[in-house]
């Protein structure tokens, strides 16, 4: 199969998801009890009686539930996500603000939890059995166990509380009036911390991964070959184990994007880091459930994306994927 | 060697039976040992730990016991894990067994669905469907198996693949045993293996589902847990470190405990693997 057809095919793929949580988040809203009129409003527009009535004709919530769906897609396809009563502007608009800082903490995580999980699968695997090995392993299975959250915390903790060596809050020094260089520097400071700290966990998966993966694929007879015909212990490890010892972590790391992205809700509200995670916590205080189901469905589509560039990127780098399938 | 053998020889696993077994002692006696609730105002907030004999590990933000909300907290950790993994299982395995026994348009129906919830980032999904159906235990147990069974159908449906080829299933085909029994009691009998050690770790995950949920406000607010001592001493986290520190270890023990049990489990169940592990 050609690259063109199968990224349509996974276009294809995707829009149907789309399209399918779009749904599901209609069946939510009328999951919520109450009146639904009510729950689009939020509570600080359920006070108001001639809003809910206005909501009530625009939605139709008094035709039958298939044309409210209908509609309801209808402007979920046109990029509507309903209006946001408790923060004033259209749902759209908010997300569009907040995504670029997600995005930044969300990709650097990834780019630094899968580096560093690599790196430390691959140290323990060449040491395995030793007491480094030990300590590699053991520590992955801390950071395995330890939620999200409390890491978070107890790095703001450490690190800037104590230390004063990072700060542990916000996107950037507010009113510092930093341009250019300056500014980047003073926001990649900030990032450090929630990046790290929201990779921890993956970061322990992935070098679990790339430890047994190592091991497994070093049993096999071309290392065996490579071996006998007197090749170095580290070009061996490097040429041959590791480059077929990552497949399976890098597919594991792109099913896993999804979880990372759920993760950045918690991250970025320990952090106050101004992302749509962190809208998505306002507005669970706020029950501004047309704000939480848009962020919902741009987390979503944000996996989506996701998973098909990585296929992308596989089928680039190693062509027997394409030809398998 | 006997499984139990197997297992005992792994020090991890013994370990974290250990931590697993006072943790479910502590929630099981908790009633006992703080009849009086964790809600209880007891002393000024923000008594230090182990300055009051009474209180050993100080009052939190509104001087309500520490150390009672933490006996507490263990008792709806390790509920909401177990009630929430049981019903993930109810709803993947069936749907695995299915989609890997019949094949065709049953499974690919099953597996589109299933991938249809992989797809969804599930702690996303978790804070919706909570945040709709508002806090209350159930929900958030309901919440977590939602999010969680789609690995289950997965593994279950390969398992069983695997298994209908076998000889001893032909057997029974040959012995006209109906579909429905085969599938229960001759082929899942043999998959059982390994749905409990991912069970075991499964109940970990929800554990960590539901302290985040906790932590974000999304708990049930008529029950104390750690997820929730946790997110009510962020704000202090400067002034009383302590406040959020001790949850988050019971947290980590517990959820550490699990996943050396499963791997334990993983172990002794599969006994040729070990050696190309270690």
């Amino acid at each position: 199969m050609s690259l063109i057809t199968t990224i349509l095919g996974r276009l294809v793929k995707a829009a149907i998801t789309l399209l399918a949580i779009a749904v599901l988040n209609f069946f939510l809203i009328h999951a919520a009890p109450g009146d639904p009129a009510a729950v689009l409003a939020g509570e600080a527009g359920a006070a108001d009686p001639l809003f809910i009535a206005q909501l009530r004709e625009r939605f139709g919530l008094d035709q039958p539930l298939y044309v409210q769906l209908w509609s309801y897609v209808k402007n979920v396809l046109t990029l509507d996500l309903g209006y946001s009563f408790r923060q004033g502007m259209p749902v759209y608009d908010l997300i569009a603000q907040r995504l670029p800082a997600t995005l930044l903490l969300t990709l650097s995580s990834f780019v630094i939890s899968l580096s560093l999980g690599i790196a430390f699968g691959v140290a323990a695997a060449a040491r395995v059995g030793k007491a480094s090995d030990s300590v590699l392993t053991t520590i992955a299975l801390l950071f395995y166990a330890t939620p999200l959250y409390w890491a978070a915390l107890m790095a703001v903790l450490v690190f800037s509380v104590q230390l004063g060596w990072l700060p542990g809050f916000g996107y950037e020094t507010v009113g510092s009036g930093y341009s250019g260089l300056a500014r980047a520097w003073d926001i990649l400071q900030h990032l450090i911390l929630p990046a790290l700290t929201l990779g921890l966990f993956f970061m322990a998966v992935y070098m679990r991964m790339t430890r047994a993966s190592m091991l497994e694929v070093s049993q096999m007879d071309f290392v065996k070959t490579a071996r006998a015909k007197g090749l170095s212990g580290p070009v061996i490890r490097r040429r041959h184990i590791l480059r077929n010892a990552l497949l399976p972590v890098v597919t594991l790391a792109g099913l896993q994007a999804g979880q990372l992205i759920g993760g950045a809700v918690l991250t970025e509200t320990v952090f106050a880091w101004p992302g749509i995670g962190r809208l998505m916590f306002e507005s669970l205080e706020a029950r501004d459930y047309n704000t939480i189901l848009g962020v919902f469905l741009v987390s979503a589509a944000m996996v989506i994306v996701f998973n098909i560039l990585t296929d992308i990127v596989y089928r680039i780098v190693d062509p027997r994927i394409g030809a398998k399938s | 060697m006997t499984l139990w053998k197997r297992f005992a020889t792994n020090r991890g696993a013994v370990i974290g039976l250990i931590i697993l077994l006072c943790v479910i002692a502590i929630a099981l006696l908790a009633p006992v040992i703080y009849p009086g609730g964790p809600w209880k105002m007891v002393q000024r907030p923000f008594l230090v730990p182990f300055t009051n004999g009474d209180l050993p590990l100080g009052t939190d933000t509104l001087g309500r016991d520490v150390a009672a909300g933490l006996v507490h907290g263990a008792r709806v950790s390790l509920l909401v894990g177990l009630v929430s993994t049981v019903m993930a299982l109810l709803i993947g395995v069936p749907l695995g067994a299915l989609a890997g026994f019949y094949g065709g348009y049953v499974d690919e129906g099953a597996m589109r669905f299933t991938e249809f919830f992989q797809t969804i980032p599930n702690f996303a999904l978790a804070i919706v469907l909570v945040a709709i159906l508002e806090p209350t235990l159930g929900s958030i147990t309901l919440a977590i198996a939602i999010v969680s069974w789609p690995p289950v159908a997965r593994l279950v449906r390969a398992e069983v693949m695997s298994l209908k080829r076998r000889e001893f299933v032909e057997a029974a085909h040959l012995a006209g045993l109906s579909n429905t029994r085969i599938l229960v009691s001759e082929v899942l009998p043999n998959a059982i293996s390994p749905i409990i050690v991912m069970a075991s770790l499964m109940v970990a995950t929800a554990i960590l589902l539901e302290s985040s949920l906790s932590f974000l406000g999304l708990g049930d607010p008529n029950i104390m847990s750690w997820g929730y001592m946790i997110g009510a001493a962020r704000t202090v986290i400067r002034s009383a470190w302590w406040l959020s520190f001790m949850p988050g270890v019971a947290i980590l023990l517990t959820v550490l405990a699990l996943n050396l049990i499963g791997e334990g489990l993983n172990d002794a169940f599969n006994p040729h693997l070990k050696k190309g592990r270690t």
